[in-house]
């Protein structure tokens, strides 16, 4: 009579070993892609792009080391060693040149790196000086621009020095046809190039392109085909010798052709995402809807006896770890705004059909299985939550979120849908939305989404407002007047906002500068041939032949900058309890804060008052207090405390209501504050024809960009992270989760078409029991029902976390939600962790 | 016509997303006042019925505010939302919402006006016609009985029990959904007779189907020094969880369904 298989499945012994088997040695940066890279370049110069691309791909395929890992069903690894990476000069190397000392200690992210290996990169990267499309892209950008992105208004740096990755492919279809489907495809469209057509010359290389890159990915796969048959042979063990020649027969089968059983389907889709990932480094390339996909292929096998659900969830289990084998170096500043090795490769359960109807199956509670067997931060599972989505999914889903590791993060078809419609998706194309990386979604195999194209901080411009443009004594951006002049609060918020529509222009320039560099100097051959409709069009996805083509660069600390408005608007403006020049002092001094922690004043002061006493004069706590601040006086350039004003001034701040604690005034605030980024976003177009439209999350920049942001008017000290998302800030949502959801849902999430994100922390015992699972369902449907856009929970106690921080010898399992997905806390730099554990925590009472 | 609305009465705390005081998730209104004085009492700020301060963490902080019943319905229905996807509503806890019969009677009269399902917890020490005005429009009493020893309830509440045993019989011939609950305090009635005895007293009620055993805690203790009153339980250890797994098994014995916390 049940509907779904719900049951848990158990995790078996393998996947206990291939996982202990990732986590032996710190990760290693590997130089084989590099070497093959640049050498097949260097035999090309002079031919058009594309082809120089399909060509390094195929010197790639048939040159990468293969490797089968010991217990492994699932095969095909980007680098030899567990978790390693490979390089990827192409897009940038100035860092990696820059950063080779340091890789292997720095706080986030570290990297082993083999001095053999680290000579070998140096003489690759001799090549690519001017070369990387992060050279063209500075050259395409204005001087502003690169002023701005130097003094940390934003930062493209994610695309500016990697791929851009992003995507979802149409694995459906790949799985189907397999790859000799794609080269069929390819090869008739070349048929049908009319050399009357401006552009038929253009069309017939970039063809040729897509079939060479799939044809080398044959190659590639008939590569692990041998190395499986060869290792069958010398292998001892009857059983794992079967599994050898097992993994030989589907690798010699997928994905040339369609899968025929559910193995072959899973290691088809495990070469096409191991592929996308070395044709490029850019990150997120999400496996999108793999319930939808997998299930026929699950099914027809079941019913025929050819698997076990256990059988099955084994071979999905393995799916799971390999996705976490693949790794990325990113250059430091990158790895602290995506710490924690993150992949993103987001993968999603639950949702419509094309037609609205809800395709929940038993694959569905598989992935969140796997989640709970592997314990592992990769895929990024998400889970899509609509009116019809059936109750035991949630509950299975609410399970996975207990056991702590972050997952999944739930998303809501009743405003994602429409959002996307309101940006020309087709009601079908929108109703089988996936996401991508933390909280993008799109259309799969339809859409170049260019999303986190650029982390934009809502609070410098607020800066800004104070300095009248100047930053560090540059004027980098316009003159709003200074605030000493601003008589109303209309004049100050209309400061703010002539402040962020600049630098929002100046962002669309930086982003559109590294587009058209992508363009130019990486089109990619391979994931072109998966996204519709670049053949048809004949044009590669960087080039705009995707059917859905946007950029979604993502602001943040929308909850500083309201609730920093609002106490403006009413201690300085409704009741004119200090002035703005006295808060431009108080936001200059950190509110006294750094005063008042002055090792160098309290020394003299204790030195002076302890001579005092040796003369014999008795000094009172006021004396002292003067003493203390004439030293202050005397100090002259360091900081001040302004005679304690400013610390009264922080008082005041303080006491104004704040985001997050569903009071209708300052949640209303906080809509207009987003509509500062959201509505001039639009405004701005892409070079592939598509439009800009804005996401409002951090992924984990809000610390690392929090660190070079002074104290701002909502009563935050400088350089503490800055609030994540359009969660309320740290600690302010004091009136419980149902509060806090309520404000955050006031915030307007249709606009934010490319995703938003709101954490919550809840105390285990909020979970507890069947009633837990349920309170907890019921708050998530709460929070969806007043149209909130997503939300993700880490379930897991602050004194855990203080314990794991002081001991991680025994956290090593230890996954939280970072922002859109999960990581191993013990990877994460110590002021990570800090922002996790000073998140809010919320418990049923 | 809406009078009853403007009914005033005093409150000293809103809890929202609770999901311990009755079905699904609830908003509990704390009422200010009471006619016991339990000694484990873990909120002894709500006992009296004058506005005081309370000093805690350093901060003082005014315990009890008056507001009309239309106020209180604009906290209520801020988590509509919650109670509806959970089967959920509002508690009136305290205190003790019997000490303020108008006001509780008239939020209970709000709700149910407006579909929101009502529970209350309460000692039931009042007259029975108090207990009746707030019958009207309650769909589950979570009832408190503590002890089925007059003398020792007296001792250690300050108030004899035979009122209380009695309002529990009519308002289980009412019809409204009630629950015994039972908070399990070491030295007062924590025996396996003692429970044994509640808990036959609850079978004996024909239509209490259900008995919550709540073990005592000592999280209350700090509001003592903060009200700077006395806490008469120092010292007092908590109630190991196997025996509160014996106390259950000895409810259980009755045929009552049982939960340890609420």
């Amino acid at each position: 009579m049940a509907k779904f298989y719900t049951a848990d499945i158990p995790v078996s012994p393998r996947i206990e070993k291939l996982r202990d088997a990732l986590f032996q040695k710190m990760p290693e940066i590997e130089a084989d892609r590099a070497v093959i890279l640049t050498e097949s370049y260097k035999e090309t110069e002079g031919l058009p792009m594309i082809s120089r691309r399909a060509k390094a791909f195929r010197a790639l395929m048939e040159k990468l080391p293969v490797t089968i890992r010991d217990n492994e069903l699932i095969v095909g690894s980007s680098a030899k060693k567990a978790r390693g990476c490979q390089m990827f000069p192409e897009f940038s190397c100035e860092w990696v040149e820059d950063e080779l000392e340091t890789v292997s200690t720095r706080s986030a992210d570290p990297f082993y790196l083999a001095d053999d290996t680290k000579a070998t990169l140096k003489e690759v990267f001799k090549y690519w000086k001017g070369k990387t499309t992060s050279d063209l892209a500075t050259s395409y950008m204005k001087p502003e621009t690169l002023d701005a992105i130097k003094h940390n208004i934003f930062t493209p740096g994610n695309y500016f020095y990697n791929g851009v990755g992003h995507v979802t492919v149409n694995y459906g279809e790949v799985l189907e046809i397999g790859f000799g489907g794609i080269i069929k495809k390819a090869k008739a469209e070349l048929e049908k190039v009319d050399l009357r057509d401006a552009n038929a010359s253009q069309k017939r290389i970039f063809l040729e392109a897509i079939i060479e890159t799939f044809e080398a990915g044959i190659t590639y796969a008939k590569r692990y085909s041998e190395l499986a048959s060869s290792m069958a042979q010398k292998c001892t063990d009857p059983q794992r010798r079967e599994e050898l020649l097992t993994i030989a027969k589907n690798c010699a089968r997928v994905p040339e052709n369609g899968a025929e059983s559910f193995y072959e389907a899973c290691q088809s889709f495990w070469f096409v995402q191991l592929l996308i990932q070395t044709e490029s480094n850019g990150h997120s390339i999400s496996p999108g809807r793999f319930d939808v996909y997998m299930y026929p292929y699950f099914k027809k096998d079941l019913d025929k006896g050819i698997i076990t659900r256990e059988s099955a969830q084994e071979l999905v289990d393995c799916v799971w770890v390999k996705l976490n084998d693949l790794n990325k170096c990113r250059d430091a500043a990158s790895a602290e705004g995506f710490a924690g090795y993150s992949m993103f490769q987001n993968l999603v359960v639950g949702g419509q059909d094309k037609n609205g109807e809800d395709t929940t199956n038993d694959m569905s509670f598989m992935c969140i299985n796997a989640s709970m067997n592997t314990k592992l931060p990769q895929p990024s599972l998400s889970m899509r939550v609509w009116n019809k989505t059936p109750h035991e999914l949630l509950i299975k889903a609410a399970r996975l979120t207990r056991t702590g590791c972050g997952l999944p993060a739930y998303y809501n078809d009743e405003v994602i849908i429409p959002a996307l419609i309101s940006r020309g998706l087709t009601l079908e194309d929108a109703r089988q939305y996936n996401i991508i990386g933390c909280v993008e979604p799109q259309k799969s195999g339809k859409t170049d989404g260019w999303h986190d194209a650029a982390f934009f901080n809502m609070c410098r411009p607020l800066e800004l407002v104070f300095s009248n443009g100047v930053d560090e004594g540059k004027q980098i951006s316009v003159k709003t007047g200074e605030v000493e002049n601003m008589k109303t609060f209309d004049d100050f918020y209309g400061a703010y906002k002539e402040q962020m529509n600049y630098m929002i222009s100046l962002m669309a320039d930086a982003d559109n500068a590294i587009d058209l560099a992508h363009m130019q100097r990486c089109p990619l051959p391979f994931l072109s041939g998966m996204i519709e409709d670049c053949i048809g069009k004949g044009k590669s996805v960087q080039e705009g032949g995707a059917v859905y083509n946007f950029t979604g660069p993502q602001g943040f600390g929308i909850s500083n900058v309201a609730d920093g408005l609002y106490a403006i608007k009413q201690l300085v403006f409704d009741e004119g309890k200090f002035t703005l020049s006295e808060l431009k002092a108080a936001l200059e001094n950190n509110f006294g804060k750094d005063m008042a922690n002055n090792e160098e004043v309290k020394n003299i002061t204790v030195g002076l008052v302890k001579a005092l006493a040796e003369k014999g004069v008795n000094v009172s706590k006021e004396q002292i207090a003067d003493i203390y601040q004439n030293v202050v006086a005397k100090s002259g350039g360091i900081i001040s405390d302004g005679g304690g004003r400013y610390q009264e001034i922080l008082k005041m701040i303080e006491e104004v209501p704040k985001f997050g604690n569903d009071i209708a005034e300052v949640d209303a605030f906080a809509r207009d504050v987003a509509y500062t980024y959201t509505k001039p976003v639009e405004q701005y177009k892409n070079p592939r024809g598509g439009i800009f439209h804005a996401g409002l999350y951090p992924v984990s920049a809000n610390v690392p960009l929090g660190a070079q942001t002074g104290a701002t008017p909502d009563g935050r000290y400088a350089k503490t992270p800055v609030a994540d998302g359009v969660s309320p800030a740290a600690g302010r949502d004091v009136n419980g989760p149902t509060a806090s959801a309520n404000s955050v849902a006031k915030l307007d999430h249709f606009i934010a078409s490319n995703g938003t994100l709101f954490n919550m922390k809840f105390h285990p015992s909020a979970l507890e029991g069947t009633s837990g699972l349920e309170s907890f369902v019921a708050l998530l449907r709460g929070y969806f029902d007043q149209k909130g856009m997503h939300v993700q929970f880490n379930v897991v106690s602050r004194e855990t976390l203080r314990d794991a921080q002081l001991h991680p010898e025994n956290y090593k399992n230890l996954i939280v939600r970072v922002a859109g997905y999960s990581a191993l806390f013990t990877t994460l730099s110590k002021s990570l962790q800090d922002d996790i554990i000073e998140r809010t925590e919320q418990k049923g009472i | 016509m809406n009078d009853y609305l403007n009914t005033k009465g005093r409150i000293f705390d809103v809890q929202k997303f609770s999901v311990h005081d009755g079905p699904g998730v609830r908003t509990i209104i704390f009422l200010k006042g009471c006619f016991l004085r339990c000694r484990w009492c873990c909120n002894p700020e709500s006992q009296r019925h004058e506005i005081e301060t309370m000093t805690m963490n350093g901060k003082e902080k005014i315990v009890g505010r008056d507001v009309t019943v239309a106020e209180v319905m604009e906290i209520i229905e801020q988590d509509r939302i919650y109670y509806r996807r959970s089967g959920g509503g509002v508690t009136l806890s305290g205190g003790e919402c019997l000490a303020q019969p108008d006001f509780a009677a008239a939020i209970l009269r709000a709700c149910h006006d407006r579909g929101i399902n009502t529970a209350i917890e309460s000692t039931g020490f009042a007259s029975f016609d108090k207990i009746e005005k707030l019958l009207e429009n309650l769909d589950l009493y979570l009832m408190d009985i503590k002890h089925t020893d007059s003398q020792k309830h007296k001792e250690y509440t300050t108030q004899p029990n035979e009122l209380i045993l009695e309002n529990a019989r009519k308002i289980a011939k009412s019809g409204v959904g009630l629950i015994i609950r039972v908070p399990v305090i070491p030295g007062f009635n924590c025996s396996k007779e003692e429970i044994a005895s509640i808990a036959n007293f609850a079978k004996s009620l024909e239509t209490v189907r259900e008995l919550h055993l709540l073990p005592y805690h000592r999280l209350g203790e700090p509001k003592y020094e903060g009200l700077g009153r006395e806490y008469a339980m120092k010292g007092v250890g908590s109630i190991p969880a196997e025996h509160m797994d014996l106390l259950k098994k000895t409810v259980e014995d009755t045929g009552l369904k049982c939960q340890i916390g609420g």
